[in-house]
């Protein structure tokens, strides 16, 4: 499991964007491109390397009014299928 | 058809057929560009903008070796303020220190290195340029120490097929966050030496099997997308995820080509994009069209319920072998021409390796010796 002071953050080459033309929003990677639902955008624009993922998960909860250890669950589950595909560092 | 369809996500430029290796199994094809054929800095710099507009994300940088152009630097630092990601496809001979520091300062995102052999005599005979091998290991390093996610490509033929694991091994200790491991899809020079390229069925299930077990001994460390041979699978390729659904190529002198290998199909019109917007060319040109969306199929594919997974394989595959572009592609086993793929594989994996045909511009034509 990933530790609460881990600093997650897209690693150089990752990059979260706004696919305008097709209204949604993409994370690119070499040869992906994985669509990201509007959580988890929210949950990728905190991974900067600056905030501990205690932190995301408190700041989340706050902000959305949810169950800390829903919101814990869910962004940890994302991060790590991410950094299997070498799409986050933890 | 009068409707529009889905835009792109990935535009392959070959920004010039020029390039110091002569890999047997490249995909360019055999008619190469002429340098003087190639486009203008300011006819690139206009596609990718176009590009962006339409809603491509990835770009690559391809060839030939992209390092050849002068303006790669330029075209780069280009690509990335139209928003798109991108990627350059180099042997990395050709890739000085210089270019290397200006393309990251132009923002490239990705850098893929081509590997032709776990070591130098190997590699360097396959890539026919003496020193070859070296130079990639440097600029992996390059690579690495900026920080750049590295992807190393390996294409796998008789020449290195029992080395196919020991690619992926050599990936990792190079660094590199993905491993291609593509084992040689027959267009281009890969089909004029398909009898010097083509393991057998024992040694090719062996490097699949054996590269496939490193997914787990890997994950997390390295990314391994494998390409499947061709002529020993069961279904086809997925080719180009689809006939003009999510990706298109421009060659060096403009045209713009559902795949790199369509110019082998008889009778397809092919835009240009010093003439026509890209856009247009995507949605209405006549080769776009020939294969798009599945009314073109025959039987057994028309019926077929993998369909919509793999589209029939590849047209280029069904022109080359069968004579007909809108076949099922005989690669698959549901294809009444299949026992001809398993003539050709049995037939073309005998003989040795040695005498395969280089890559070169036809006037310097010359055959290389192994090391």
């Amino acid at each position: 499991m990933i530790a609460d002071d881990a600093r997650p953050r897209l690693p150089r080459g990752v990059r979260l964007r706004e696919d305008k033309v097709r209204e949604r929003w993409v994370l690119l990677a070499p040869e992906r491109v994985v669509k990201v639902n509007p959580i988890a955008v929210e949950i990728l624009k905190l991974c900067d390397g600056s905030r501990t993922l205690g932190e995301i998960v408190t700041g989340l909860a706050e902000r959305f009014k949810a169950d800390p250890a829903r919101v814990g669950t869910d962004v940890r589950a994302l991060l790590a299928s991410l950094a299997e595909k070498r799409m986050a560092e933890l | 058809m009068s409707h529009t369809p889905p835009p792109p996500e990935g535009l392959l430029a070959e920004l010039t057929h020029r390039c110091p290796l002569a890999c047997p199994y490249c995909s360019n094809p055999v008619a190469l560009d002429a340098p003087r054929a190639e486009m203008s800095t300011d006819d690139w710099k206009r596609i990718f903008s176009e590009a962006a507009e339409m809603g491509v994300l990835h770009l690559h940088l391809s060839g030939g070796e992209p390092c050849s152009r002068r303006d790669l630097a330029e075209l780069t630092a280009h690509a990335v303020e139209a928003g798109l990601y991108t990627n350059l496809i180099t042997s990395g001979v050709g890739l000085t220190r210089e270019l290397f520091d200006r393309l990251v300062a132009a923002g490239l995102d990705h850098l893929q290195l081509s590997i032709q052999g776990v070591d130098a005599p190997q590699a360097d005979w396959i890539g026919g340029y003496k020193g070859g091998y070296a130079k990639k290991r440097e600029v992996a390093a390059w690579v690495t120490a900026e920080g750049l996610p590295l992807t190393v490509n390996a294409v796998i033929h008789r020449g290195n097929v029992e080395d196919a694991p020991r690619m992926v091994d050599l990936a990792v200790e190079l660094g590199a966050r993905r491993v291609e491991i593509a084992h040689t899809q027959y267009y281009g020079w890969a089909l004029k030496n398909r009898a010097k390229l083509m393991p057998t069925r024992e040694q090719s299930d062996r490097a699949y099997a054996a590269v496939e077990a490193r997914r787990a001994h890997y994950l997390g460390q390295v990314v391994i997308d494998h390409v499947a041979p061709d002529y020993h699978a069961r279904f086809p390729k997925a080719c180009m995820s689809g006939w003009g659904r999510q990706t298109l190529n421009v060659s060096p002198s403009g045209k713009v080509l559902p795949c790199h290998s369509a110019e082998i199909i008889p009778g397809l019109e092919f835009w240009n994009a010093r003439e026509k917007p890209l856009a247009e060319i995507w949605a209405h040109s006549p080769a776009f069209e020939a294969f798009r969306g599945f009314d073109w199929m025959q039987e057994p594919c028309r019926s077929c319920e993998r369909k919509g997974q793999d589209f029939g394989g590849c047209r280029c595959q069904a022109m080359a072998l069968l004579g007909d572009a809108s076949a099922c592609d005989p690669a698959c086993t549901k294809s009444p021409h299949h026992g001809l793929v398993n003539e050709i594989a049995a037939r073309d994996s005998e003989g040795p390796v040695e005498g395969f045909a280089p890559r070169r511009y036809a006037r310097q034509e010359e055959i290389p010796t192994p090391a």
